[in-house]
């Protein structure tokens, strides 16, 4: 199995560092199956990534790679993208990554449709500071600073980011494995700001404050509450994976090329 | 041939970093920086190069680091608010070693202050606004024609010394229009790229020039960029040996260039019993308060710090047993770098923080006072 995409691993840096029963790992390799799929140039694929423990994947692969701070991975990947267009670049970030201190630049690159694939590993928590709750953390659970349940709403983040303009959206678990290397692939292959909700699992932070034994209770959870959309009506926890949302806009650094081009003819 | 032309500070500062060759620039809109901006949005796209306009000023920091690791110069403007807000990712380009040059045409503060009114009150944010120990080169022109020159300097710094370099400018020069000649061509350095195979490309070698060589990404270089402590290879580490190893190279990287990092100007000083310290706008009325004193026949010089980091102790400690004083829009700042050379006594301050620049008058009643007590 791992033989098949280790070329693509920086094999050095094995093992990882996540903890045992993590999604991390199988989200990782859905990625990588995807860029195999795909059959692109190892050269140019660049993989960004913000602060957390999903943070870290970049680091485990062989490619451009850039571990940048908390929240700014699409604000770098930004950068990267508008000033050479040709690299294929995937963004890794956390759901408190980028909904919470990375709002801004979630929301903004959508608005500029803007031709990355975003993979958010949402696991509802933040994982790497010892379990603090999210703003993906769902009403009433518990987390050390919810320790009597979330008062909050968590996001819909597919939904803000498609009102905020992103052109692709797409959820998948990391029990879904073979649906999120799909996923992953239409993503890419939208010509704009694409987006996919990875649903993960955190048994040490998240699982062992909500009722979760193992974390194959909680791989079982993803199973039985992810749901195609068509499938049965959604019931009560359930979520929608499967391709989510998939439309046309103009993209970012295209529209950005074709004024440089009206420029050259000497339009203004 | 050089030709003349009537330029605004900031425009200068623009043109300049055309002149460098700079193809990115990201930023956020902010008083009294923005005409760098507007500019750079009219002028790269006609170049090949972009301009974007973030989300904030933490959105303009990142997107200039990810557009210089592709190979691109980049470049920031912003004033003090602004300037706040980039120490985040600001850090992370001294730390990761990516050539970039941010500009902050500082203004009264603190917080949203003065934002049409000048001040050099971010002289010690420039040099220590981001956590962690760090080195930093910051450069403070005194007239438009500087704002271009050393725009040009500042990239040139950025790319050989794979770091950030801050042009710390104030609402005078940037707002101040002066004929500026522009020279047919300045020279321009480019980031050392690597000569070995890229499985031996190591991105942070630590290197006997201090400097490591830079692959830019898509050039088949692969390698991993990360604001966590790292070993050569750029891999996260934090193994004692190998984090002092880094931290010492990263920390020290200057020290090698100093002569050619540090510029400054002098006037006057072979025989001079008062030194005025002076830089930036400020530099401006105290050459004219140093003329004046100099016709009354007070023995005073100037010096004037082009480079305010690294600081130029080195070079003012030759003048041990002159008294300095040190005009400054701000509380007193850079003095505290004269006051570590030579101690408290016989360094004098004058300060302004009203918004108002200090006039010549000023700075001429100051030098009389400290000369009285000379003689």
């Amino acid at each position: 199995m791992f033989s098949e995409i280790a070329e693509y691993f920086r094999t050095e840096t094995l093992p990882h560092m996540w903890c045992p029963g993590c999604g991390n790992g199988t989200i990782t390799a859905a990625l990588v199956r995807a860029i195999k799929t795909l059959g692109l140039d190892q050269n140019k694929v660049v993989i960004v990534s913000g602060i957390g423990c999903s943070s870290r994947l970049p680091g485990y692969l062989d490619f451009n790679t850039l571990h940048t701070t908390h929240g700014r991975a699409l604000a770098f990947a930004t950068g990267i993208k508008a000033a050479k267009p040709e690299l294929d670049v995937f963004v890794v970030m956390g759901d408190g990554d980028s909904s919470a201190i990375g709002g801004n630049h979630l929301i903004h690159a959508a608005r500029r449709n803007i031709d990355l694939t975003a993979i958010i590993i949402n696991n509802n928590i933040y994982g790497m500071t010892g379990g603090q709750s999210s703003p993906m953390t769902p009403h009433d659970k518990r987390a050390t600073t919810s320790p009597y349940g979330n008062l909050e709403r968590p996001f819909q983040l597919l939904d803000l980011v498609q009102a905020a303009g992103a052109t692709y959206g797409a959820r998948a678990t990391a029990y879904h494995n073979q649906l999120l290397s799909k996923l992953i692939i239409d993503a890419y292959n939208n010509p704009g700001f694409s987006v996919i909700e990875a649903i993960s699992q955190c048994p040490v932070s998240y699982g062992r404050r909500n009722k979760f034994k193992t974390p194959a209770d909680m791989l079982l959870w993803q199973k039985e509450h992810g749901v195609t959309a068509g499938r049965r009506a959604l019931e009560e926890g359930d979520f929608l994976i499967g391709e989510v949302f998939n439309k046309e806009a103009p993209e970012y650094t295209q529209e950005y090329e074709k004024l440089r081009q009206r420029l050259k003819g000497g339009a203004r | 041939m050089s030709k003349a032309r009537l330029m605004q500070g900031n425009e200068a500062c623009a043109e300049g970093a055309l002149a460098a060759g700079v193809r990115f620039y990201a930023g956020y809109p902010i008083t009294p920086s923005t005409e760098i901006a507007e500019i750079m949005a009219e002028k790269l796209p006609l170049l090949g190069g972009t301009f974007i306009q973030m989300e904030d000023e933490i959105g303009s920091m990142a997107a200039v680091i990810g557009a210089s690791l592709t190979g691109a110069k980049s470049l920031t403007a912003t004033s003090g608010p602004g300037f706040s807000l980039k120490q985040e990712n600001l850090g992370y380009a001294i730390a990761t070693e990516v050539p970039c040059v941010v500009v902050n045409v500082q203004r009264g503060g603190p917080s949203t202050g003065l934002p049409t009114s000048p001040a050099q009150a971010d002289v010690m944010q420039a040099k220590w606004g981001t956590h962690g120990d760090h080195p930093m080169i910051a450069l403070s022109p005194s007239s438009v024609q500087e704002c271009y020159e050393l725009t040009v300097k500042a990239f040139n710094f950025a790319e050989e010394f794979r770091t950030v370099v801050i042009m710390l400018m104030d609402e005078v020069v940037g707002h101040l229009r002066e004929k500026v000649e522009l020279p047919e061509s300045l020279p321009v350095k480019n980031r050392k790229k690597p000569t070995v195979s890229p499985d031996r490309y190591l991105p942070f070698a630590n290197d006997p020039s201090l400097i490591p060589a830079m692959a830019n990404f898509g050039e088949g270089y692969r390698y991993h960029v990360t604001g966590l402590t790292h070993g050569e290879n750029g891999l996260p580490t934090g193994k004692p040996e190998v984090t002092a190893k880094f931290l010492k190279r990263l920390t020290q990287k200057f020290d090698p260039y100093l002569e050619r990092i540090q510029l400054w100007e002098e006037a006057n000083l072979e025989d001079a019993e008062l030194i005025v310290l002076a830089y930036g706008c400020t530099a401006r009325p105290t050459r004219e308060a140093v003329d004046a004193a100099r016709r009354e026949g007070l023995k005073v010089g100037l010096f004037r710090p082009i480079t305010i980091w690294p600081f130029p102790s080195r070079e003012i400690a030759k003048y041990k047993g002159r008294k300095f004083l040190v005009p400054e829009m701000n509380t007193g700042q850079l003095v505290g770098e004269v006051e570590r050379v030579f101690g408290f006594e016989g360094v004098e301050r004058l300060n302004r923080i009203d918004g108002e620049l200090i006039t010549v008058s000023e700075i001429l009643e100051k030098i009389r006072e400290v000369m009285s007590d000379v003689q």
